[in-house]
């Protein structure tokens, strides 16, 4: 086997798998096997969702730089599925937020989107990740050739809206918000330390 | 910490109860079915012939030991015939930040939190005022049931069965003086109970406060119970104000001061986000809070798929408060 079929036949079946640990997780405290929710499932449902979106933003934007790091390159081939899963757990945080907190009534849904300026800035970033999972593919990112890495540039607004999205919904405590702000900011740091250097 | 009452099995709870002493066996907490059947148990004695409700108390006695049956319990005409939450969720899904940010904190924080000996102090512009053993404090006043809807300003709700005293009875017998416009209430501030004092989410101690017109309602309580038992450490024991028409986080918890204040005192929430939450903080389902809807909230204990349900004005309760904000601009005073 060659470090190409391993991959494709070894690695990415793991990270795959691994990848769906938070989501069967869930599942499992839903049906009360692997633990339990609270008496408010529907939000904690949102909030595992959404904050795993998070996380998975921040993996997703960890490999360059720690490719870069230690020389590993092969960690390259999977950052398509880490940002797949990134655009995962946001649909379904935005599903949820859709079907069980809004419960599809559009005039709920309209008031929300066009009044709370941090679900105007979760449903951008949906939006902009859904455009980013659709122009995933090998074959339209050929089609595309050079606008395909000015879209997926984009992908570092995307966090921005995310945590800033996170910051601004929380009721007092920004503990949480701050963290994943400080990850954001050394894995954008890093970029544009090298952007400068190389300029 | 999350147990169901009657999953166990006997033999279950025994070894469940060695490993963990501390847990309160739930064979002592009567089970919401046995509670509803003593309940239409009580009314149907009360339609027969009356003789079997308790006598209402001389004086409110409240035991010291956990979860104990709080005796000479009369029931309310003002309760609402919905039925309450369980146990479990009232006493697992709470905002006690003293006891950390997160709804399941204070269950498992305030295990070892001491109700006893708890000292009340009442001040400022009152006939008596001092400092007083929660015991003391509770005899001149009935124990009364009271089931309300409890409205959190987070969307949600529950039906709460409270067991308190009437808290317009209590500023009646501290004789307010014609200066006191305004009782105000702080919880507890002692960082060596509370770990949840360490962070600095509000600046503490947690202070709430009511217009004597809207403490003299016959409303509100100083809850001291639910379902017939003293009060969970994490849903504000020793004592607590409930005010059902109001969001939830006016039922400030574990009263250590009452000051009868001529002057508007400063309330938490409204100290940490004035634009958010307001001094009256009336349940208004035409009043938004900045960041989410108020129209419709989630009542706790229904199923992934229940639907939300209107929010009411005064949380129902328009029929016993509205007329205290007649002249009142609620939108401008949420």
């Amino acid at each position: 086997m060659n470090t190409l079929q391993k991959t494709r036949f070894i690695g990415k079946p793991i990270v795959f798998l691994a990848c769906l640990i938070p989501a069967l997780l869930l599942v499992g405290d839903i049906l009360d096997l692997t633990g339990s929710l609270s008496a408010n499932p529907v939000e904690d449902i949102l909030d595992r969702f959404g904050n795993w979106a998070l996380r998975f933003i921040m993996i997703t934007l960890a490999v360059t730089p720690l490719r870069r790091l230690t020389g590993w390159n092969w960690l390259s081939r999977f950052r398509r599925m880490l940002g797949l899963f990134t655009f995962f757990y946001a649909a379904m945080h935005f599903l949820t937020w859709l079907v069980l907190d809004r419960e599809l009534r559009l005039a709920d849904i309209s008031e929300d989107l066009i009044e709370r300026p941090f679900i105007t800035l979760g449903f951008t970033a949906v939006v902009w990740l859904t455009a980013l999972a659709l122009t995933s593919f090998t074959a339209v990112r050929r089609q595309m050739g050079r606008n395909w890495q000015t879209l997926h540039y984009s992908v570092y607004a995307i966090a921005v809206l995310g945590v800033w999205h996170y910051w601004w919904q929380v009721k007092k405590d920004v503990s949480e918000p701050i963290i994943y702000a400080a990850i954001l900011t050394v894995l954008l740091g890093i970029r544009l330390l090298s952007y400068f250097r190389r300029s | 910490m999350r147990f169901r009452s009657g999953l166990l099995g006997k033999y279950d709870q025994e070894t469940a109860l060695k490993r963990r002493p501390k847990l309160i066996r739930p064979s002592e907490i009567t089970s919401e079915s046995n509670y509803i059947n003593r309940r239409d148990f009580i009314r149907a004695g009360a339609i027969a012939g009356g003789s079997l409700i308790a006598p209402s108390a001389l004086s409110a006695v409240v035991p010291d030991n956990r979860l104990a049956t709080l005796p000479g319990v009369s029931k309310s005409s003002y309760s609402t015939a919905e039925t309450p939450n369980s146990f479990e969720d009232i006493s697992t899904y709470n905002n006690f930040y003293e006891f950390g940010l997160g709804k399941d904190d204070p269950v498992v924080e305030a295990e070892n939190f001491k109700p006893r000996p708890w000292t009340i102090e009442v001040s400022g512009e009152a006939g008596k005022t001092g400092e007083f053993d929660f015991d003391d404090f509770m005899k001149p006043f009935d124990l009364e049931e009271r089931i309300y809807r409890m409205r959190c300003v987070e969307a949600w709700s529950m039906v709460i069965p409270w067991v308190g005293i009437s808290l317009a009875d209590v500023v009646k017998h501290f004789q307010p003086t014609s200066k006191a416009q305004y009782v105000a209430f702080e919880t507890l501030n002692d960082r060596s109970q509370m770990p949840g004092l360490r962070g600095r989410s509000l600046d503490w101690p947690y202070r709430e406060g009511l217009t004597i017109a809207e403490a003299t309602n016959p409303l509100p309580i100083l809850a001291v119970g639910i379902y017939g038992k003293v009060i969970p450490n994490q849903n504000g024991a020793p004592i607590r104000l409930v005010v059902p028409w109001k969001y939830g986080f006016k039922g400030v918890k574990s009263i250590v001061k009452i000051h009868f204040s001529s002057t508007r005192p400063k309330t938490s929430w409204n100290m940490a986000a004035p634009n958010e939450y307001g001094f009256y903080a009336n349940v208004n389902p035409d009043v938004n809070h900045p960041r989410w809807s108020q129209a419709r909230e989630r009542r706790i204990g229904g199923s992934l798929f229940a639907s939300k349900q209107e929010t009411l004005m005064f949380n129902g309760y328009g029929d016993e408060v509205a007329h205290l904000y007649k002249d009142l601009n609620l939108r401008r005073n949420f």
